[in-house]
């Protein structure tokens, strides 16, 4: 409401009817106003529940993956498919690894135009690759490699937890997730000033993916913590993990931008993922760590862990046995040992320990069904793996051995260790704060938990903290407090989910511990768009993923339709349409509000005729017409989830995969599924796509071409969640030179 | 309470816990500008007066809380007896002539920031940037026949 304002004398001419007009006009913009917002608000919704459901998503299918892994024979085909992203780093020696990674052999030719690293990195180095990046400049494989190396040399010494202090008043700067968005960290550097010893500043992960240049900003953050080691720190995030990259664009990008080196390169970030510390603490007073608590918390047991054995924090360390192969870091070598049995296994084919499916009935239930069986077969692993460790106990020691408990109780000591330890580090990693008290399981994203304001007052009282700062959910300010401003979130990815969207922020931390907020927005896409316009955008953006996902989902939608159309009309009410709507795709939106516009097909008395709700929200492909319907709805629905199988499955990243590997990426997604899928229709959609018939699919091009692309906004550009990666990739251009 | 015994993650589509929006649950909010939205969104047009009165009905005594229980039977009567109606086109434009005084058929952003935030109920300064940023054009004009045009709602379809 407005302050007193003194009226000058002209005010008084003001006609009884020009101030009824102005209160008229008052009135009606803030109803539009208000509406907007109301707007703005589901259309954040939307875009969040879908990229939370696309990170449950990975989960649950790495989790398939893992029950495939613990059931299928060794020699099997279909392992060999996917056992390699198991394959995660055991402790080696460092000649091994420094051997593996060796750059020397790389020659820098000389029409590479990029920037030169020479080492011991220097400042002006550094601020070199800021510019260099800036310039659209790509730095070369053997200078990756390098600087890679020398980072991983770094991070070994330091701690799982930093302990830093704000002394002699020097502010430190914390930045949230940049997702591979190389013009907001730069927006930063240009606002800010880059790191130095007078400015040192805090990184709390999520560097990479879903932006186009993780990698980038990654060389940077690595370039500057090697220059600056006593001024710049890095957190880890849930994003700093090849499972999730896998998915999300990362491990994409690095491949196509380095064809060589590529898979050398992610084997190394791998490593150096794992060794990121987990969390800072500055002034003994404010703890930074990138997705939160939960009522277990404790940082005690979380700075004695051994951090780099969580690879990926989706899994827990194995345990470890004693095996006949010798353990290396060298795929390529494991893979030579496999080849040579893979001629007697190409008979192989999908076993398992007991049916998945009757034959009759498929339909999705949940992923309960595995883990009842995957209880049973760690179980029987445990007993074997004891027996063969006694026998070989036995046969090497004079020693005689009983059966059975000391080992036993050593080894369920350990996993019980090893499990509270995982729980830590993914809480820490994937948590988010919720307004009800308590600490529950945090089921939309698949890992950590919901932690209430009690949990943070508590923990903050057991630790002697006055403030948490953590990231890890976009925020349309750049950042929000919660729990009585004593948890703070901060994100400094601007336009994130599209442009226009939110503004990215960062913190000012001075020896006060006020934290102080600066945001921003990059805005080279566009002109500064304004309220109305930004909000219609993003709208449109967000309504046409959530129709790609209506979409998809058609046949579980017409059977809930169904059971409230008894006379089998092709009618339904507007309140049973949102009834039916939302028991199938559970994301929680006012559908009745938005009914206006998703759908357009007018009915006179407040009826929905749903058929022609579907032609309407018909997508249309490239010749799908003689692809079976229900196989075309799965391709959409679980494109993500399929492509990401196939960058799994392509072990060599040619990009390419034979017809055989690409039928049994369809049957593995199949047993996924728990559907159906003859052979016939996989053959049917290799045709479509392999046009040239010379018997390998190119992977994008099976993707892009299905695309979905619906009849409204065909121009639209707007980022599809679905997609996991930024559309531009398609169009780098591929220098061999690097 | 959060303790995970099972080595793979759990997952099962639901949304974020919130308080239920169910009869008997107080929902905190800061009353003014929540209600104020709702009631907006529900294709009515109060004044600030009209929000404020209707907020005091539905307190429960200056806590900041608003009980469903009271909050639905109020917004009903509201919607049943059209209380808050629509502005239409016509009226709105003939208000924007209002103003226009010299028959230019657009404001300048100084005219129409002198009203808004002096007259009737006044804008505050946020308010008021926010909307000359969305109604003034590249040639920092208010074209107020475009706008209206633009902006009204439609009645329901």
């Amino acid at each position: 409401m407005g302050c007193g304002v003194t009226k000058s004398s002209q005010f008084h001419k003001h006609s009884g009817k020009a101030i009824r007009a102005a209160v008229l006009i008052q009135r009606w913009y803030r109803q539009y106003v208000a509406r907007m917002e109301l707007r703005r608000r589901y259309t954040w919704h939307i875009f969040q529940s879908i990229e939370y459901s696309g990170e449950q998503a990975q989960i649950k299918l790495y989790n398939f993956l893992g029950y495939l892994m613990d059931n299928f024979t060794p020699a099997s085909n279909e392992r060999n498919l996917i056992s390699h992203i198991f394959r995660e780093n055991e402790v080696c020696r460092d000649a091994e690894w420094e051997r593996y990674f060796c750059y020397k052999n790389i020659e820098v030719p000389e029409i590479y135009s990029g920037p030169h690293l020479i080492f011991p990195l220097t400042v002006e180095q550094a601020v070199g690759l800021v510019e260099a990046f800036r310039n659209k400049k790509q730095l070369h494989s053997r200078y990756v490699l390098q600087l890679l190396l020398e980072t991983w040399r770094r991070l070994r010494v330091l701690p799982n937890i930093n302990r830093i202090s704000t002394c002699h008043s020097k502010e430190i700067t914390i930045c949230g997730d940049l997702h591979g968005q190389l013009e907001d960290l730069l927006l930063i550097f240009y606002k800010n000033g880059m790191p130095s010893l007078e400015k040192p500043y805090l990184f709390n992960g999520d560097f990479v993916d879903r932006g186009k240049d993780s990698i980038e900003i990654l060389l940077i953050l690595f370039s500057f913590m090697i220059v600056y080691p006593s001024d710049v720190y890095l957190n880890r995030g849930n994003h700093e993990d090849h499972i999730v990259n896998l998915r999300y664009g990362f491990t994409k990008e690095v491949l196509t931008k380095y064809k060589l080196h590529g898979k050398r390169i992610l084997k190394l970030l791998q490593k150096i993922f794992s060794w990121l510390p987990l969390a800072t603490v500055i002034d003994q007073k404010v703890l930074v760590l990138h997705g939160g608590i939960s009522d277990t918390t404790d940082l005690g047991v979380l700075s004695r862990v051994d951090r780099h054995n969580y690879v990926s924090a989706l899994r827990p360390p194995k345990k470890k046995h004693i095996s006949s192969t010798r353990t290396s870091i060298d795929s390529d070598m494991d893979e030579d040992v496999w080849g040579a049995n893979k001629l007697f296994q190409r008979r192989a084919s999908f076993t398992f320990p007991r049916p998945l499916v009757t034959r009759g009935g498929f339909h999705n239930r949940s992923l309960q069904d595995f883990s009842d069986r995957i209880r049973v077969v760690v179980v029987e692993d445990e007993l074997e793996v004891r027996r063969r460790r006694q026998s070989a106990f036995i046969s090497g020691n004079s020693r005689p051995e009983n059966e059975g408990t000391p080992i036993a109780s050593t080894d369920s000591v350990n996993s019980d260790n090893t499990r509270e330890e995982w729980k830590q580090i993914l809480d820490l990693l994937w948590s988010d704060p919720m307004t009800l008290d308590g600490c529950m399981p945090n089921e939309v994203r698949g890992g950590g938990c919901y932690w209430g304001p009690d949990v943070t007052e508590d923990f903050l009282n057991r630790h002697n903290l006055q403030l948490i700062i953590r990231s890890h959910e976009c925020k349309q300010e750049g950042y929000e407090f919660c729990h009585n401003r004593k948890v703070l979130t901060l994100f400094s990815a601007s336009n994130y989910y599209d442009v226009g969207s939110n503004r990215g922020a960062y913190v000012k931390l001075g020896p006060d511990l006020v934290p102080y907020m600066i945001q921003y927005q990059a805005t080279s896409m566009t002109r500064e768009l304004t309220v109305r316009q930004s909000v219609g955008r993003t709208e449109r953006s967000a309504l046409k993923v959530l129709r790609e996902q209506l979409f998809a989902h058609r046949s579980d939608l017409i059977c809930a339709f169904k059971k409230f159309d008894s006379t089998n009309a092709g009618l339904v009410s507007l309140n049973d349409w949102a009834a039916a709507v939302e028991s199938v795709m559970h994301l929680g939106l006012p559908w009745r509000m938005m009914r206006g516009q998703l759908v357009t097909c007018k009915t006179s008395d407040g009826t929905v005729d749903y058929h022609d709700w579907f032609n309407e929200l018909a997508i249309k492909g490239p010749n799908t017409d003689h692809i079976d319907q229900s196989l075309l709805e799965t391709l959409y629905r679980h494109r993500s989830t399929l492509e990401t199988i196939f960058r799994i499955v392509d072990t060599d990243n040619s990009g390419f995969i034979s017809h055989e590997d690409f039928r049994q990426t369809w049957k593995l997604l199949s047993v996924y599924l728990k559907m159906e899928i003859t052979d016939e229709a996989i053959s049917d959609l290799a045709v479509t796509i392999d046009s040239n018939q010379d018997g390998s699919i190119d992977i994008d091009e099976f993707m892009e071409a299905f695309r979905l692309t619906d009849k409204k906004s065909r121009l639209e550009r707007g980022r599809s969640m679905f997609m996991g990666t930024a559309p531009d990739l398609t169009k780098l251009e591929e220098d061999p030179s690097i | 309470m959060c303790t995970r015994r099972s080595e793979r993650l759990s997952t099962r589509s639901t949304t974020r816990p919130t308080a239920p929006w169910t009869s008997g649950e107080l929902v905190r909010r800061q009353a003014a500008q929540e209600i104020g939205t709702i009631i907006y969104s529900l294709g009515c047009f109060p004044s600030q007066k009209d929000l404020h009165d209707f907020i005091a009905k539905v307190e429960e005594d200056h806590t900041g809380y608003i009980h469903l229980d009271k909050f639905l039977p109020a917004m009903t009567k509201v919607l049943q007896e059209h209380k808050f109606p629509p502005i239409s086109e016509d009226l709105l434009l003939q208000a924007f002539e209002a103003l226009d005084k010299e028959k230019k058929d657009y404001l300048d952003p100084e005219e129409l920031t002198k009203y808004m935030t002096q007259e009737g109920e006044p804008f505050t300064q946020e308010e008021m940037e926010e909307m000359l940023t969305a109604l003034a054009d590249h040639r920092n004009q208010i074209h107020y026949k475009d706008v209206v045009s633009q902006m009204t709602i439609k009645p329901d379809k």
